[in-house]
């Protein structure tokens, strides 16, 4: 099971509070995991990654196990805490004013 | 008894105020979204419990959002928004081209006679049509991939098709207006688009007379005289009665010209409303004081409206989506401010009040009248 912590604006979107937990098949990767975020939860498609390209949206970072993931490969494998799911992969909205 | 619902999108969410016919006493639901920026929220006139909303944020990019119980609730519907086929590109402030690049949606326009079918006019500019209550979009690409499409070019708040007005005569016929590229007409339902800009003269471009690149902000239309189109542009307020074959200038007597919103009064074709700003690196009120300008003879003579606004130290801005009115009796007219003041006037303008103060900056309004 891997555990996914979302920022506010999208807990509120997808309707949960606190983690979620997704089944992801074969290797954890940051796109297996965001399919598998936006398969159970529809309302979050388009708003961590371009539905079209794919890319990463500017304003959205990748942590996990005290690492900045976001600039690492769609299908590289997450560290294997995030893939146990002793660790929660972070989705973070950019600290920006507004 | 009927009533009003005004719909106002702001900066950090969507408001929903109500009241009963005398528009006297308001009911305020929301923030609905809270946190993000609502550019426009409309209601479909064939079944006003069926809502749109465009959510945006720079984080996490646009939903679009559908009520279909007046605003009670809300359920995200589709959010694809893609060009047809290759993009293309216009020209960027600099005078480079650059990629057509999908941003937002400024303005969903409902169908008048279906409730399921409604337009969105987004940034980079194009206009996109859903036929499943928002589910899917496609592109109507033909207003993109104009001729003169490379010539486009972004006003300060980027290249936006921001108006959309359809014809309730010709449903073949609708405009859309963008900045800065002017105002467009098709009269087959989007497969083909005429420039229709004859009569505008813009000192912002190189040739100020051509076939685009005006800074139009709204366009305003009388159900019953769809061939009379009023326009408040970037300055000038211009009047057409030949479907924007041809435009006159009609508001040279105002103390500026310069502005955002228009709109036509539900009864009195003739009867039109704008909010003179000072200038357009001045985005607030000449001398402080608000005044809604309205004419009762379709342009040329002006007079202030006052009563109930304030008349000192005001400094906000009436953006261009931010003005509609009702169709009861005596029509209603409203406005919202980017200092977060929503204004209603039951009597046609002569005397206004506050139905909220103190709301994020307003974006739209939008009013829906109620059996």
């Amino acid at each position: 099971m891997i555990r996914v912590v979302l920022p506010a604006h999208l807990r509120a979107l997808a309707h949960v509070d606190g983690e979620v937990q997704l089944d992801v098949e074969g290797l954890v990767t940051q796109r297996t995991v965001l399919d598998a975020l936006e398969a159970a939860y529809p309302a979050l498609r388009g708003t961590v990654r371009n539905q079209t390209t794919q890319q990463r949206r500017p304003f959205v970072r990748f942590f996990a196990c005290e690492e900045d993931l976001s600039h690492a490969e769609p299908d590289e494998a997450l560290p294997d805490p995030v893939a146990l799911g002793a660790e929660p992969l972070l989705i973070i909205g950019a600290m920006a004013g507004g | 008894m009927s009533g009003v619902r005004v719909l106002v999108g702001t900066r950090k969410g969507a408001f929903v105020l109500t009241s009963d016919g005398a528009r006297k006493a308001w009911e305020v639901s929301g923030p609905h979204f809270p946190g993000w920026e609502i550019y426009h929220i409309n209601g479909s006139a064939a079944d006003p419990n069926r809502l749109y909303a465009s959510q945006c944020s720079g984080w996490f990019g646009q939903l679009i959002q559908r009520s279909d119980d007046g605003g009670v609730t809300w359920a995200p519907v589709g959010n694809q928004f893609v060009y047809e086929g290759v993009a293309g590109t216009h020209q960027w402030y600099d005078g480079t081209q650059r990629p057509w690049e999908f941003t937002r949606v400024w303005h969903l326009e409902p169908s008048r006679t279906d409730p399921d079918t409604v337009y969105a006019g987004v940034q980079d500019a194009a206009l996109f049509k859903s036929t499943d209550g928002g589910a899917s979009w496609h592109e109507l690409a033909a207003l993109r991939q104009h001729k003169t499409g490379p010539d486009w070019q972004p006003g300060a708040g980027g290249m936006c098709l921001h108006t959309i007005v359809l014809d309730p005569t010709r449903d073949q016929r609708m405009f859309a207006a963008i900045s800065a590229a002017g105002v467009f007409r098709t009269d087959d339902a989007g497969e083909t688009w005429q420039p229709a800009n004859k009569g505008l003269h813009s000192q912002g471009i190189p040739d100020g007379d051509a076939e685009v690149g005006h800074c139009v902000h709204s366009l305003a239309m009388h159900p019953s005289r769809p061939e009379t189109l009023f326009m408040q542009k970037h300055w000038d307020v211009m009047r057409s009665d030949d479907a924007g074959d041809t435009w006159q200038d009609v508001g040279d007597n105002l103390p500026t010209d310069f502005g955002f919103a228009i709109d036509v009064h539900a009864h009195e074709p003739e009867t039109i409303y704008i909010v003179p700003i000072k200038s357009d690196s001045e985005h607030f009120p000449l001398d402080g004081r608000l005044r809604v300008y309205r004419s009762r003879t379709g342009g040329n003579e002006w007079e202030p409206l006052t009563n109930g606004l304030p008349q000192r130290d005001c400094y906000v801005n009436v953006l261009r989506d931010a003005m509609a009115v009702d169709s009861l009796d005596d029509c209603g007219i409203y406005f919202g401010t980017t200092g977060g003041q929503v204004y209603a006037s039951n009597d046609a303008g002569d005397n206004w009040s506050p139905i909220v103060r103190d709301l994020p900056a307003v974006l739209s309004v939008e009013v829906q009248t109620l059996p």
